[in-house]
């Protein structure tokens, strides 16, 4: 009994060391933040590996998504008579959950684990530390312009996603299913809000920007300096991302939209 | 290029170790050793695997912390050092990881340039002809526009020693650099290392168990075992050692003070003992 304690105990330990190494690690990074200004090619550099190589994964899957919206969304109106809302019904979907959410999953697993690799396997080959031995301080010169670049890259992303999820599901809806095209887009232009759908969509997805690059980079410099080491890292950074970007969700839903 | 080499008190040792304790994960990995590295002079620093040498370098640079005790390196102690200036301090040092820890996202030349980048705002016409004459004193200035990953193992220690040479610092850390080198790579890495000693003026540590290669370019050598120095001097006084260990180690005797057979009950007891879960 007092053996199955202990371990409870210790595991709870060490997930609140974690935690605080994480916060404490968070804090060091955003204090580099500043030395990049002057060197915000560094940045560009990242969000080339991160944000531009997530280009194909993102457009392909948020045409698919929207074609799928396009074909449930007719299919349930039709019902209704009510086909002509079938815009509204993909533009709020995709602004408000759908692109936020989805884009930031796939960006876990596409640059959130290329990341915990890369910062990794830097790690385990010494480069870290080769690199503090050259007086230059890894945080800022590694870690920093990942996040950054993580963090810009997410809502850009989102955006792109939502945008050919739209064009999906008019492809379906207009051009298969025979929805007027005027009403389809016009019905969207009257109902989505500037601030209520668009701007909580970018607040929404920016949050997971800063979480999903956070822990990625965390995972990557916390993993143990071994291949297996960052193997497991790898795992985490998708599985506890993916986990905090839907919980997030739900949190800033409720507090976004709400009559 | 001597202008930043030197600034302290130049008749003193360069880096001197005293008393210091050292243990990770509640085991005693120093108990108190004491070590003088002299300036201009190539200093070899030997002992089995496990005991430590790579701790020391790591000591030395100020990336640990000894439990007791103090480490000056040009008179500065480490240890005390805020981290900007600990960091104004490692400029000066250049170190030689085993694995040469080369930047694999980048070129030869860009590696061998990245402290100059970082460190100074020289124009990038100056930084092209350091970085040629840095990979010309290693012989490596055809292969600057290879990837690390084509390189050879040796290559890799040349690349990272020319890199480490880059802001032409005091004194350079070498880490195990004969480890898994075939012979030519290592008679080629020996003569460099006494090479650059001499040409730049340097000071140079040299952790390594390779005992031949090490002796033949170091002028001091420290020998130790069990978290103590066993025994210094000059490699002839220490090839006339009586100490025991010493003469194991510089021998690679397989049994002596360190024994073959690790800690265990004794032989017969044990194989006539009745079997117990």
């Amino acid at each position: 009994m007092i053996e199955i304690l202990q371990r409870l105990g210790q595991a709870a330990l060490r997930f609140f060391a974690r935690l605080g190494r994480g916060h404490l690690f968070l804090g060091y990074v955003l204090l580099g933040l500043p030395s990049l200004i002057p060197r915000f090619s560094l940045v560009v550099v990242q969000m080339w590996s991160v944000g531009v190589r997530s280009l194909l994964i993102i457009v392909v899957s948020g045409t698919f998504v929207g074609m799928v919206l396009g074909l449930q969304g007719y299919n349930t109106l039709v019902r209704f008579g009510a086909e002509e809302s079938l815009g509204v019904v993909v533009a709020l979907a995709l602004l408000r959950e759908l692109g936020p959410v989805i884009s930031a999953l796939l960006f876990a697993g596409r640059a959130g684990s290329a990341l915990t690799a890369e910062i990794g396997l830097m790690k385990a080959t010494e480069q870290l530390d080769g690199m503090e031995m050259m007086a230059v301080d890894p945080l800022k010169r590694v870690v920093a312009p990942r996040f950054l670049a993580g963090v810009f890259s997410t809502p850009l992303l989102a955006a792109l996603f939502s945008a050919v999820g739209v064009l999906g599901g008019f492809f379906v809806g207009v051009g298969l299913l025979g929805v007027d095209e005027g009403a389809f887009w016009s019905q969207m232009q009257a109902t989505v809000d500037l601030y209520e759908d668009i701007v909580n969509g970018v607040l929404k997805s920016l949050v997971f920007g800063v979480v999903v690059s956070w822990i990625a980079v965390f995972e990557g410099f916390d993993a143990a300096p071994t291949s297996e080491g960052v193997g497991s890292a790898t795992t985490r950074t998708v599985v506890h991302s993916s986990l905090a970007v839907l919980g997030l969700d739900f949190i800033l839903t409720a507090l976004m939209f709400h009559e | 290029m001597a202008g930043n080499t030197r600034s302290g008190d130049d008749s003193g040792p360069l880096v001197s170790i005293e008393g210091v304790h050292f243990a990770r994960g509640g085991k005693m990995i120093f108990a108190g050793i004491d070590i003088e590295i002299a300036r201009g002079q190539i200093t070899a620093i030997m002992g089995p695997s496990g005991t430590g040498k790579t701790t020391l370098l790591q000591l030395i640079a100020g990336q640990l912390r000894p439990d007791q005790g103090a480490i000056h390196v040009d008179g500065l102690e480490v240890h005390r050092l805020s981290r900007g200036r600990l960091f104004d301090l490692r400029k000066r040092i250049g170190v030689l990881f085993q694995s040469g820890a080369l930047f694999t996202d980048l070129t030869v030349f860009d590696n061998v340039a990245f402290p100059l980048r970082e460190h100074t705002r020289l124009p990038e016409r100056f930084i092209r002809d350091l970085v040629l004459m840095k990979l010309e004193a290693v012989g490596l200035r055809g292969a600057r526009d290879l990837m690390p990953q084509q390189l050879s193992g040796g290559m890799k220690r040349r690349v990272a020693l020319a890199r480490a040479i880059a802001l032409d610092p005091m004194m350079i850390l070498y880490d195990e650099p004969f480890t898994g080198q075939d012979p030519i790579t290592m008679g080629v890495l020996v003569q460099l290392i006494r090479r650059l000693n001499d040409a730049l003026g340097l000071t140079s540590v040299v952790v390594s168990h390779d005992v031949q290669e090490t002796l033949a370019i170091a002028d001091q050598a420290y020998v130790l075992s069990g978290g103590k120095v066993v025994g210094h001097g000059t490699p002839e006084s220490l090839g006339a050692s009586d100490s025991a260990w010493v003469t194991q180690f510089l021998r690679g005797l397989p049994d002596g003070p360190v024994p073959f057979n690790y800690p265990a009950a004794d032989y017969l007891d044990e194989l006539m003992m009745a079997p117990t879960k």
